[in-house]
């Protein structure tokens, strides 16, 4: 086999091995084998870089690897199916192996800070370890059976994970939660593939790909393959948190922020928006029609809800979830690159902000153990207040992140959303759908302003109690470390050397559109044509972009810097908006009463129904038959015995009689044997 | 494929050495319980090394179903006999075992959860002599059904387990053991009946020529497969008659009993509830697939109209079963009731991937039934030695145990894991392939039943949180860990569900042929 693909084999194999020698041995090790996961992924992590190297150099088709899983048929009369796994590297997967090791490596290094001391230290890095294998797994599979494989291991990772802290009713809950939800999506999604798979008799990309552009379509109709592309989009709706399956994500914050920004934030999450972008080619124009729908409205709603939330985390984590409805609906527009690219920039922006927070939430932490109170939110925005002068550096990377994720020019958030926005717009002058730049410029303008908002509430003003403030101490250097290398790798020139235009970058150049492989007459349009409606498009939106973004800053200074506007009489003055994006527009509660409380209500009938009406026939017909034997048996009892006991009294009756002659005088049997004699001879005479 | 050892086949081995064993036990007094024990895990070792030879020297290319040339460790003896009976002619009662790849895995599985079984009755105490012969006595029944071609060989074998288990319910059961012994005898018995009225009317309907001309009527199943040999006139003869889809129906019920299909499913909570746990293992491990095998080994090829014409009924009632026993798991405060009603889910998806008569339906299903026997196995031993230690099975009972017994919360992992189908552990394959298949015939039925994983997820997910996660009370907080007799029992199975969901190929190979040969035959009869 190939070297580059042996050794994306092994960057798959290195974390599993740490799993599995951390699972057994880990309470065994110094330090509880915390260095042994980190170095293991920091050795993945400068093995995926030479692969991107090698692979971005090469000019051939992507390489590939399978092996058989299962055989089925094979006898004379009978087709052969062979099950083959296997891993294929081509760009798309080859930069998604650098950002997945990439941001794995800085957590486990922020990691060992922030867990320090931790009851299941070792088991934590242990899962890490798990995690990251299950997420390279989904980006070097080069067939469906095999995503939906690691799908679900990442689910089982984000699972345990979530639920570190499992004594917390509130964790377990939200594990949970995330793991049900998630296998909504699956479910869908497993019905698409059985749709692909029945049809195609073949997991793999390719091979489906090639069949339907040979104009083979799942039962030879169209309206097939839009469902089963809209089928296994449902997997990235699971997974990347989008409407209506979005409510898990938030919960999940109940994790450790180190897991938040690795799992939550910049890798699992954005593994839909890989699968989307995988799976591109099969998508009708009606599916990729929904998918950009979807997206839309899911970042429009995260951004109405992150905007009044306190909580720290649960800030980023509905900004994630608008930023992948961003992807996704960059996607379904046909903004391939861009959506991809998106994901790249997103994912070092966003985990510097969730390991941001995590340093903040470290510092709080440490501050009110030392003040002994124990009720103060650590999480609350509006405990904290001030602390850019006790955290500098924090604070500094922070505000690169920020800039970045509200789309500043020379920060690579900028490039990314600004291709975004075009290609956005560029679709709705080609269909019409002037919807969907709308929200895209409106959630651009509001995201903008939420992270100033939560970046200013944190870091300036006044604090909230000074003593505290006094006792916040920045970070320790290992937590430090990664949050500089993120910092830097949000500035454009990693991506582009121009920082106005992505276009012209390595990144955009190494990602080039997939040809859809669907009848032409019901594709998105072709990558030219849309080339070159973006291209028409481009300085209008870079313009529109730059102005809605610092207003969006602006107005955030106003409300919550200078205070010129009150937020409060803002929130007042909005009424039952304000209270229904502080309540997340009430989904929990309304998943409660219909989804969960239905299907308990329903768990409820059918036991009963179980118990009274399956088994009632089954002891009823049991206790008629004990009827009908006691009727029966009375009739054996009375007539059948009855004739049997009245012969058998008859006898006895007669025998009574009979028993006088039995009277032990030797003189009668004497007489009765002589009289016998005599009429017995008489007999015989007579004869 | 023969092999004997000192002149006597193998299957005759494996069938009879717990016959063997329970005949030692009976020497042994009464107070000798180590003797006794040790007895039985002896035998039931052997019964394991026996099935690792099998499938050691098992043809993987061999057709069997109903192609008796390659049926594999063939005996056959004439049994009984009788010479010239007024208007039927001559019978034959046939001592005839053998194997095929249907056959194969199942061995595997039932000498393997009796060895387990044994090692988890180890904690029996309870008139211990008396436990061990009969539990060897259902290994034998168990065995012999897995391996016998002749139907009324089968039948004395499907009934000469019933007795045993009866005993080891009503005795070494709990609260409410006799009614739930009652209600397993008499369940299964009204199977019994309609498969004793099917075997007649088909042993009065196939009669084969030998080689001297002579007309025999015969209980050969292989025969029974052959529509040459059904007499004319006779009863079952000819396709699509009603007396065959009459056949079909009472021979499907006495099977789906045993599955348990809904709605013949409700002996299988209270008699998992009230029995001991090694037979709640066995119960589930091995009783339940005799359902399906049946259907499998004998109604499937014997009755293929009736089984093309049924084959949505089938559908339907496996959909019900997985959506309907999941429900209900999750309804259940009990531990073991739930788990008792997530079998019927997982059975449910081995119906509708047989159902489908297609090549991954059935050998998903197949695989299910393997899969289900280890998985289940693991979860009622989980159960059993919480049982053990706190004398409690309520899911509320406990809480915070993944702190006090890690050891035992992975293993425990691993087969709720197993059973909710995550990938890389054995169960998922097996549902992915009987939903795969099932999909190729049944397009809605399938889809609704793909949801149940739902509501798999959501029982055993809630459960892993009110047993494992969350605060420990102050009474567990003296729980100790898996003793190594306990790791003994989960460590081989565990093994065996990682194994079988990393790289199925194997397994899937023993099977494939003779499942693929059972779909071409049924082929012909789907329109």
């Amino acid at each position: 086999m190939d070297t580059i693909l042996l050794l994306s084999l092994v960057t798959l194999f290195l974390p599993l091995a740490g799993f599995i020698l951390l699972v057994f041995f880990g309470k065994r090790m110094p330090r509880q084998g915390d260095w042994l996961g980190t170095s293991l992924v920091t050795a993945g992590f400068l093995i995926s870089l030479y692969i991107l190297v090698a692979v971005l150099g090469a000019t051939d088709a992507p390489r590939s690897a399978s092996w058989t899983w299962a055989r089925f048929g094979g006898l004379p009369g009978l087709g052969e199916v062979t099950i083959q796994l296997g891993i294929m590297l081509d760009n798309l997967s080859a930069i998604m192996l650098v950002v997945v090791m990439l941001i794995s490596m800085l957590v486990h290094f922020f990691s060992i800070g922030y867990l320090e001391g931790d009851v299941r230290y070792t088991r934590y890095f242990a899962y890490l370890g798990f995690f990251t294998f299950s997420m390279i797994g989904i980006v070097l599979t080069h067939n469906l059976l095999m995503m939906y494989m690691f799908w679900e291991l990442v689910g089982l990772s984000s699972y345990l994970l979530i639920g570190h802290w499992y004594e917390k009713k509130s964790a377990s809950n939200a594990a949970m939660k995330a793991f049900i939800v998630n296998r909504v999506g699956d479910a869908g999604m497993f019905i698409g593939i059985m749709i692909i798979f029945i049809h195609f008799s073949t997991f793999s990309f390719d091979a489906i790909f090639g069949a339907v552009a040979s104009g083979d379509l799942p039962f030879e109709s169209r309206g097939w393959l839009t469902a089963a592309g809209i089928l296994i989009f449902c997997g990235a709706v699971g997974k990347s948190a989008q409407f209506p399956l979005h409510v898990w994500l938030p919960d999940a914050m109940e994790g450790p922020t180190p897991v938040s920004a690795l799992i939550h934030a910049a890798t699992m999450v954005a593994a839909g928006v890989f699968l989307v972008a995988r799976m591109f080619p099969l998508f009708t124009a009606d599916a990729l029609l929904v998918i950009a729908y979807v997206g839309a409205f899911t970042a429009l709603l995260a951004a109405t809800i992150a905007i009044t939330q306190y909580d720290i985390k649960k800030v980023l984590a509905w900004s994630t979830i608008s930023q992948l409805g961003y992807m996704i609906m960059a996607l379904g527009v046909g903004a391939w690159a861009a959506g991809f690219m998106h994901l790249v920039t997103h994912a070092a922006f966003k985990a510097g902000l969730f390991l941001g927070s995590g340093a903040v939430i470290y510092a709080m932490h440490a501050a009110l153990h030392q003040q002994h109170d124990h009720h103060t939110d650590a999480q609350d925005i509006r405990n904290m207040g001030g602390l850019r002068s006790r955290m500098p550096l924090t604070y500094g990377t922070f505000l690169v992140f920020t800039l970045a994720i509200s789309g500043i020019p020379l920060t690579s958030g900028f490039l990314s959303k600004d291709e975004i926005l075009a290609g956005t717009l560029a679709f709705s002058t080609l269909n019409g759908h002037y919807l969907l730049p709308l929200i895209a410029f409106i959630v651009a303008g509001m995201t903008a302003f939420y992270m100033f908002r939560l970046l200013i509430l944190t870091f300036h003003g006044e604090p909230a109690d000074g003593k505290r403030l006094s006792l916040i101490r920045e970070v320790p250097a290992v937590m430090a470390g990664p949050l500089l290398v993120l910092a830097a790798l949000s500035v454009f020139v990693f991506y582009s050397f121009n920082p106005l235009g992505a276009s012209s970058g390595w990144l955009y150049q190494a990602l080039e559109r997939p040809a859809s492989v669907v009848p032409e007459a019901i594709a998105p349009a072709a990558w030219p044509i849309f080339y070159r409606a973006v291209s028409d498009v481009h300085t209008l939106v870079m313009i529109l972009s730059i102005v809605i973004a610092v207003s969006g800053i602006a107005f955030a200074w106003v409300v919550y810097e200078r205070k010129t506007l009150s937020a409060d009489r803002m929130a007042v003055f909005m009424g039952r908006l304000y209270d229904g994006s502080r309540n997340k527009w009430y989904f929990d509660e309304l998943y409660q009463a219909v989804f969960v409380n239905g299907t308990l209500l329903m768990t409820r009938l059918m036991n009963r129904f179980d118990n009274r009406v399956i088994d009632g026939i089954v002891n009823g017909s049991a206790g008629l038959i004990r009827g009908v034997s006691r009727v029966s048996g009375w009739i054996d009892h009375t007539f059948i015995d009855g004739l049997v006991n009245a012969m058998a009294n008859v006898t006895g009756a007669i025998g009574m009689r009979m028993r006088r002659i039995q009277t032990g005088n030797i003189q009668n049997y004497l007489v009765f044997a002589v009289f016998g004699f005599l009429v017995l001879l008489f007999l015989l005479l007579l004869v | 494929m023969e092999f004997e050892i000192f002149g006597i086949g193998i299957l005759t081995w494996i069938v009879f050495l717990p016959i063997v064993g329970m005949l030692l036990i009976l020497l042994i007094p009464g107070e000798n319980k180590d003797a006794i024990r040790w007895t039985a895990a002896v035998v039931t070792s052997l019964q394991v090394l026996l099935a690792g030879m099998i499938v050691a020297l098992f043809d993987k290319s061999a057709l069997g179903i109903n192609d008796t040339a390659s049926f594999q460790f063939v005996e056959q003896y004439r049994w009984i006999v009788v010479e010239a009976v007024p208007r039927v002619g001559k019978i034959e009662i046939l001592y005839f075992l053998g194997i095929d790849g249907l056959s194969v895995l199942m061995i595997v599985l039932t000498a393997l959860i009796a060895l387990i079984g044994v090692i988890s009755s180890w904690s029996i105490e309870k008139m211990v002599k008396g436990y061990f012969a009969l539990y060897l006595m259902l290994v034998t029944g168990m065995m012999g059904v897995f391996v016998a071609l002749d139907f009324f060989l089968f039948f004395i074998f499907w009934e000469v387990m019933l007795l045993p288990m009866y005993f080891l319910i009503g005795i070494w059961g709990g609260a409410r053991r006799e009614y739930a012994a009652i209600k397993f005898f008499i369940y299964t018995f009204v199977g019994g009946v309609l498969m004793l009225l099917v075997m007649l009317g088909l042993y009065f309907s196939v009669a084969y020529t030998d080689a001297a001309g002579e007309r025999i009527h015969t209980f050969n199943l292989l025969h029974m497969m052959n529509p040459a040999n059904y007499v004319e006139g006779s009863i079952l003869a000819g396709l699509d008659t009603t007396w065959r889809y009459a056949a079909w129906m009472a021979l499907f019920i006495s099977f789906a009993i045993k599955v348990p299909l809904f709605p013949f499913h409700t002996w299988l909570p209270d008699a998992h509830v009230e029995a001991p746990t090694p037979i709640s293992v066995i119960l589930a491990g091995v009783l339940l697939k005799l359902g399906t095998y049946g259907m499998l080994r004998i109604l499937y090829p014997i009755l293929p109209d009736g089984t093309v014409y049924f084959m949505y009924l089938m559908a339907v009632l496996g959909m019900i079963s997985i959506i309907y026993g999941a429900l209900c798991a999750m309804a259940q405060d009990d531990f073991k009731k739930l788990i008792a009603y997530s079998s019927i889910s997982h059975m449910g998806i081995v119906m509708l991937g047989m159902a489908s008569l297609t090549n991954q339906g059935t050998v998903g299903a197949v695989l299910q039934m393997f899969n289900h026997g280890t998985i289940t196995a693991m979860l009622f031993l989980i159960v059993g030695v919480l049982y053990d230690r706190t004398h409690k099975r309520g899911l509320y009972d406990f809480g915070g145990i993944a702190n006090q017994m890690p050891r035992y919360t992975g293993v425990a992992m691993v087969a709720m894991f197993a059973a909710l189908g995550l990938p890389g552990l054995s169960g998922f394959v097996s549902e992915l392939f009987s939903f795969l298949g099932a999909f190729a015939a049944f397009r809605w039925i399938t889809i609704i039943s793909v949801t149940g994983i739902i509501f798999t997820a959501g029982y055993i997910l809630w459960t892993i949180q009110r047993v494992f996660l969350g605060e420990l009370s102050e009474e567990n907080k003296g729980l100790a860990d898996l003793t190594p007799r306990e790791l003994l029992m989960f460590v081989p199975l565990a093994i065996i569900v990682i194994a079988l969901g990393v790289y199925p190929g194997p397994a899937i190979a023993l099977m494939n042929t003779s499942l693929s040969h059972l779909v071409e035959l049924m082929s012909v009869f789907t329109r």
